[in-house]
């Protein structure tokens, strides 16, 4: 079993957690992600690692309730444990060398922009961050990008907070006002990678997107992770989780990712129902 | 204690095709004790004993037999384990008709001694009524670690346990069993099976640390360096998935086998008791023609489709999959589309699986492996309607630890190259299974894990104990 050493809610949908798994928090590097499963009869569910603390032995996780796992896992305080725990997976970030990078972070992928941000800013690279959120009471973890940039710009669609617009509104201002990056990372809904990528590519600038297939193990065994990059098959839980977002076919992964979209929406709302059940005394 | 001149073998009850294709119970039922002494009296108890050579771990099967025929079961049980430490597990899955039983005396004129029936009613009988535990041995103070709980490494592990070794098994998934637990399904080896056999290797003191992938948490030279482990055994299995690389392999509904079977039997899928989501498919294609395939056609059965078909490219003569699977998965209603090559698969407006595109072939010349080679018929294309594909035409070995091993050769393959010892090129590092061999049988994998077992204790023997210089 795997403690829950801490919890705290980002927004009302966002939720950050440290788990205690000390070989994990010695281990990781930013890039990485682990695979939860909270009980026996849970899914094993992939998230990206947003922080570690060796001393402590703990592993910060962030994560939006979406589906059944996560949903179960915001239901667990500090104090309780979850089943399994596996981890650090995937590459880490290719981030060595990188003098002047951009960090681009949509929604909740902001949470796993940040420990990329953060080690380029620790290791004296200049590092302009543009977190993108839907509105205001959607912003999370701004006093970390804050800390963890050069410049922090913030960017919400509806204009309730920070510059009215999307993130690559922000990021083409940037670029055309003359700024010379030697490295883009943009992690967020497949969409928001997608148009950046797009963007970026007619700057000629490096960018690694950080990519979220349906996936079982994490070790490479089932290939449900598989994406298309540069028109190979290439698994995200072995050969990524980051790819060159000029080489991914991001279509094919937002149609992979649908893959029981429809059966969910049919099952959802009962087991849904039942997991608050059993689980309402903790909720 | 009688002999039994019949020529065939004691039939072994199984459930109805019709009743188990829909759910996921064993499907062979096993022995009962009159059964099981009645088929022992076949076996001549012959001088030679070719089955031992028959066997990978070399069980002492005349032995085990004459045991079982004289109704001492506990002897037999204590036989057959001396070799062998999940009985259970290899009288259900070994392919004998190819080991022991191909060599069997009787099966010269008639079929042969059931010795893998036989062994499943001693393993089973052991665990229904008496259901001791092994004591552990004295340890002797050496450590070793296992990367992987499949079957090698619980059989490395098992020897190693015997001699006083204090084990570790390192496994990458939430529990043990490796292909025992996510590959082969529950209707063919029950879970709690491996788990009674895994309960019996901790009995013995081996320790089991799941969650645990080697080569990202801790590498292998961390094991040796920083852990305190005397040697390493790696028998991290084959588990990479192979795909075909046709046009629409990436629709929704095209599964690897290993994602489709993982989903069903560790994951539970079938059981609505568990979150973890598998497709409900109407009209399923297996592609492949290996126990694999045979495993993933009767689950998607047994999920509810209402057919499934075998897409296969060569004939039945040159099917790798084992006679009984085959026919299981016919009594059933398994389709078989043989002698059939997929080209591409066909998806609808929304990117789900609508059909399989195939070409019809037929056999040429024999090819490397001495099986013949399947040729195109030109013009001779020809769709499937299904909405769902899975894909069992082979895996290779998880590249994790040969990233992360410096020195650890490696062929063209992706295998690790080891001695028939199991020893590699690193000093300590010992491999076996399919790691070595890419996929084989689980009883080949056992093998490997008793071999490597012996070149283990000999290698930390020769440390640690005084040597004899004359020798040099």
């Amino acid at each position: 079993m795997y403690q829950i050493l801490s919890k705290r809610a980002l927004n009302e949908q966002v939720t950050m957690m440290e788990i205690e798994a000390p070989l994990i928090a010695k281990k990781a590097r930013p890039g990485q992600f682990i695979i939860f499963r909270v009980d026996e009869f849970g899914e094993r569910v992939p998230l990206t690692v947003a922080a570690t603390d060796p001393e402590r032995g703990a592993v910060t996780i962030i994560f939006q309730a979406v589906g059944l796992a996560t949903k179960k896992l915001q239901q667990l305080e500090a104090g309780d444990a979850i089943l399994d725990f596996v981890g650090p997976l995937g590459r880490p970030s290719d981030l060595d060398g990188a003098r002047r990078a951009v960090v681009i972070g949509g929604g909740v992928g902001n949470a796993i922009a940040y420990p990329s941000a953060r080690y380029l800013h620790e290791h004296g690279a200049e590092v302009d961050v543009i977190a993108g959120f839907r509105s205001r009471d959607l912003v999370i973890l701004e006093e970390e990008l804050a800390a963890a940039s050069t410049r922090l710009y913030i960017t919400t669609d509806d204009g309730s907070y920070g510059e009215a617009g999307f993130v690559t509104d922000k990021l083409r201002a940037l670029l055309d006002a003359g700024n010379q990056y030697d490295l883009a990372i943009a992690i967020g809904p497949v969409p928001m990678m997608k148009f950046v990528s797009r963007l970026t590519r007619e700057y000629h600038l490096r960018t690694l997107v950080s990519l979220n297939p349906i996936m079982v193990d994490g070790t490479g065994m089932c290939g449900g992770c598989r994406v298309l990059v540069g028109g190979e098959t290439r698994f995200a839980c072995v050969d990524g989780p980051e790819f060159d977002g000029h080489q991914v076919d991001f279509d094919d992964l937002m149609l992979r990712n649908r893959s029981y979209l429809e059966q969910e929406q049919e099952d959802h709302t009962c087991r849904l129902q039942q997991a608050v059940q059993n689980h309402g005394g903790k909720a | 204690m009688s002999r039994n001149p019949s020529l065939t073998q004691t039939p072994m009850p199984v459930q109805d095709p019709a009743l188990r294709a829909r759910n996921f119970d064993e499907v062979a039922l096993g022995y009962s004790a009159a059964l099981a002494v009645e088929e022992a009296g076949r076996c001549l108890d012959c001088r030679q004993a070719p089955c031992i050579a028959g066997c990978p771990v070399g069980v002492r099967i005349p032995d085990f037999i004459r045991q079982v025929a004289a109704r001492d079961f506990a002897a037999a049980f204590d036989t057959i384990t001396q070799s062998n430490s999940l009985p259970a597990v290899c009288g259900r899955v070994c392919p004998q008709e190819t080991q022991c039983e191909a060599r069997c005396v009787r099966g010269i004129k008639g079929e042969p001694v059931a010795i893998g029936r036989l062994e499943r009613f001693v393993a089973d009988h052991h665990r229904e009524t008496v259901g001791a535990r092994p004591e552990p041995v004295p340890a002797n103070g050496h450590r070793v670690a296992v990367v992987g709980a499949g079957p090698t490494g619980l059989s490395c592990a098992a020897d190693l346990a015997k001699l006083g070794y204090s084990v570790t098994i390192f496994e990458a998934f939430h529990t043990g069993g490796g292909v025992l637990v996510y590959g082969i399904p529950e209707f063919r080896l029950p879970e709690s099976i491996v788990r009674d056999e895994i309960a019996n290797l901790e009995a013995l003191g081996v320790r089991l640390e799941t969650n645990m992938v080697i080569g990202r948490v801790l590498t292998v030279d961390e094991l040796l360096d920083d852990f305190g482990y005397e040697a390493v055994y790696l028998g991290t299995g084959a588990g990479l998935p192979t795909f075909l690389g046709i046009e629409g392999e990436n629709l929704i509904g095209v599964y690897s086998a290993n994602e489709y079977l993982t989903r069903s039997n560790l994951m539970h899928a079938h059981d609505e008791r568990y979150d973890t989501p598998i497709r409900r498919s109407h009209s399923v294609a297996v592609i492949g023609g290996g126990n694999v395939a045979m495993d993933a056609a009767r689950t998607a059965l047994r999920l509810g489709a209402a057919e499934v078909t075998i897409v296969y490219r060569r004939s039945f003569e040159e099917m790798p999959a084992r006679i009984e699977e085959i026919h299981h998965a016919c009594e059933e209603g398994v389709r078989f589309e043989n002698l059939a090559s997929p080209t591409r698969i066909l998806g609808d407006e929304r990117g789900q699986v609508q059909r399989l595109g195939c070409l019809r072939m037929e056999l040429g010349e024999p090819d490397a492996s001495g099986r013949r080679r399947p040729v195109e018929i030109p013009h001779s294309d020809f769709e499937l309607e299904v909405d769902t594909v899975i894909v069992a035409i082979g895996t290779s070995p998880n590249p994790l630890i040969r990233n992360t091993t410096a020195g650890l050769e490696t062929n063209p393959r992706g295998c690790i190259v080891a001695a028939a010892d199991g020893s590699t090129s690193r000093p300590g590092v010992f491999a076996g299974g399919d790691v070595v061999t890419g996929s084989a049988t689980v009883i080949l994998a056992m093998g490997a894990g008793k071999k490597a077992a012996a070149a283990i204790d000999a290698y930390i023997r020769g440390k640690t104990e005084p040597k004899d210089c004359s020798e040099n």
